[in-house]
């Protein structure tokens, strides 16, 4: 063994994870390598004295109250009925009169369909990614290490492609939760426009034709095809967007 | 599950570990406010995606998004430090003229090792604060980092060293 390799596998050997063979090796090696010896007691002495706690740095007291408080928050559904306060009080007799109005109109109106309610919150989910931070929780440009990121974290393996080559690189993949359920979240790039690539299975088995629509100046696609729904969003021209869901299409698509 | 058991088993099997979580964000960070924040954000997403936790380890599971999201956050606005190139192989092997009585003496002084600690490359850092602040596994922590478990050990050498070099005063462009 040289000392080079050894110093590699005396972390291993000083945290007990190295299997007996290699330990023996490396044990060997110390008796005989004055060098090595020394570097392993030093790194003993170090891992020893961070682990006496005197640079663990403990929770603030308040900070469990805060956390609770806003999780308790988020568990709410919706928040209080914003109808219930006092200012709305005050608006009473326009809002029956507008109730009139609606009451009236109901029959020519129809409310937003499940694939608009859709496309809102797939467009709300992008722009949300943009700003808190939200982008990937598994940042990386390859492939095989986005896609098993996946497992046990989703029901479903997304299939995720790499179109680097076709100039839509991989940033990474989130997971995220859409349409009552948590979906994949994967996000590819365009010059200095993000993509994001919502994949989750779609409740009926059929095959759904590519659909696109604007809305806030984000553009969105959206498509079912082999059991799997796919939403793409973005920025970036509506004709670079339409060539990524194309890829897209022909890298998943059985024939290729 | 029911909104309110969600919430109660939730605070049952991950608020538990909030003192894990803050000192894994407060070494990432290096600023105790922002940690407050990463904290609180990482258990928001910890608690949406709670229906995907089966069961595992509750600390292991919460650590990856805390480091996901103080990650992210570094990318946005701590840039230069990412960039900082960061050497994982050993090259070459000095002759170590530290003494460990000497370095053991140094490390004792919990300021100057807190010091020593911050001066190491993030990707350094984490690993020796989940391993030796944590006790986690190099398995557990090859899946907290999303590297694999020989990296770990790797790292863990590299870091150990610098670590070292620094408690001992070399100079910089030594390290």
């Amino acid at each position: 063994m040289d000392c080079k390799n050894a110093q590699t596998l005396i972390a291993g050997y000083l945290d007990r994870e190295l299997d007996r063979v290699r330990s023996l090796e490396i044990e060997d090696h110390l008796h005989e390598c004055v060098a090595c010896s020394q570097v392993y007691e030093n790194h003993q002495v170090l891992s020893k004295g961070l682990r006496t706690g005197s640079v663990y740095f403990k929770a603030p007291p308040d900070l469990q109250k805060r956390i609770q408080r806003s999780v308790r928050q988020a568990a709410k559904p919706e928040s209080t009925p914003r109808w219930l306060s006092w200012s709305w009080v005050r608006m009473a007799a326009p809002m029956a009169a507008a109730a009139i109005a609606l009451l009236v109109l109901v029959p020519f109106l129809r409310g937003p369909s499940t694939e608009e309610m859709l496309t809102r919150e797939v467009v709300s989910s992008h722009v949300r990614s943009l700003m808190a931070n939200h982008l990937a929780d598994v940042p990386s440009s390859d492939q095989h290490t986005v896609k098993p990121w996946f497992n046990g974290k989703v029901d479903f393996s997304p299939p995720v492609v790499d179109l680097a080559s076709r100039g839509f690189p991989l940033v990474g993949g989130r997971l995220d939760y859409l349409d009552n359920r948590p979906v994949a979240a994967l996000v590819y790039q365009r010059d200095k426009h993000l993509i994001n690539l919502f994949i989750w299975p779609s409740s009926d088995s059929s095959d759904a034709g590519t659909k696109s629509e604007t809305r806030q100046g984000y553009h969105v696609f959206h498509w079912t095809r082999s059991g799997m729904t796919y939403w793409a969003v973005s920025d970036v021209e509506k004709s670079q967007l339409q060539e990524f869901v194309q890829l897209v299409q022909n890298q998943n698509s059985p024939t290729s | 599950m029911e909104e309110k058991d969600k919430t109660a088993r939730f605070e049952q099997t991950i608020l538990p570990h909030l003192d894990a979580a803050y000192n894994l964000a407060r070494w990432l960070t290096r600023n105790e406010h922002d940690a407050e924040d990463m904290v609180q954000e990482a258990y928001l997403r910890a608690f949406r995606f709670f229906s995907t936790f089966h069961g595992m380890d509750g600390r292991a599971w919460l650590l990856t998004i805390v480091r996901n999201t103080c990650y992210t956050w570094l990318h946005q606005n701590r840039a230069h430090e990412m960039t900082t190139m960061f050497d994982e192989e050993i090259h070459s092997v000095d002759s170590d003229s530290s003494n460990p009585a000497a370095l053991a003496l140094r490390s004792a002084d919990h300021q100057i090792l807190r010091q020593a600690l911050d001066e190491l490359p993030v990707e350094f850092r984490e690993v020796v604060v989940l391993r030796d602040l944590e006790g986690f596994s190099y398995k557990e922590i090859a899946g907290i980092a999303n590297i694999p478990t020989g990296t770990v050990m790797s790292r863990l050498a590299r870091a150990r060293e610098r670590l070292k070099k620094i408690l001992c005063g070399q100079p910089k462009e030594k390290l």
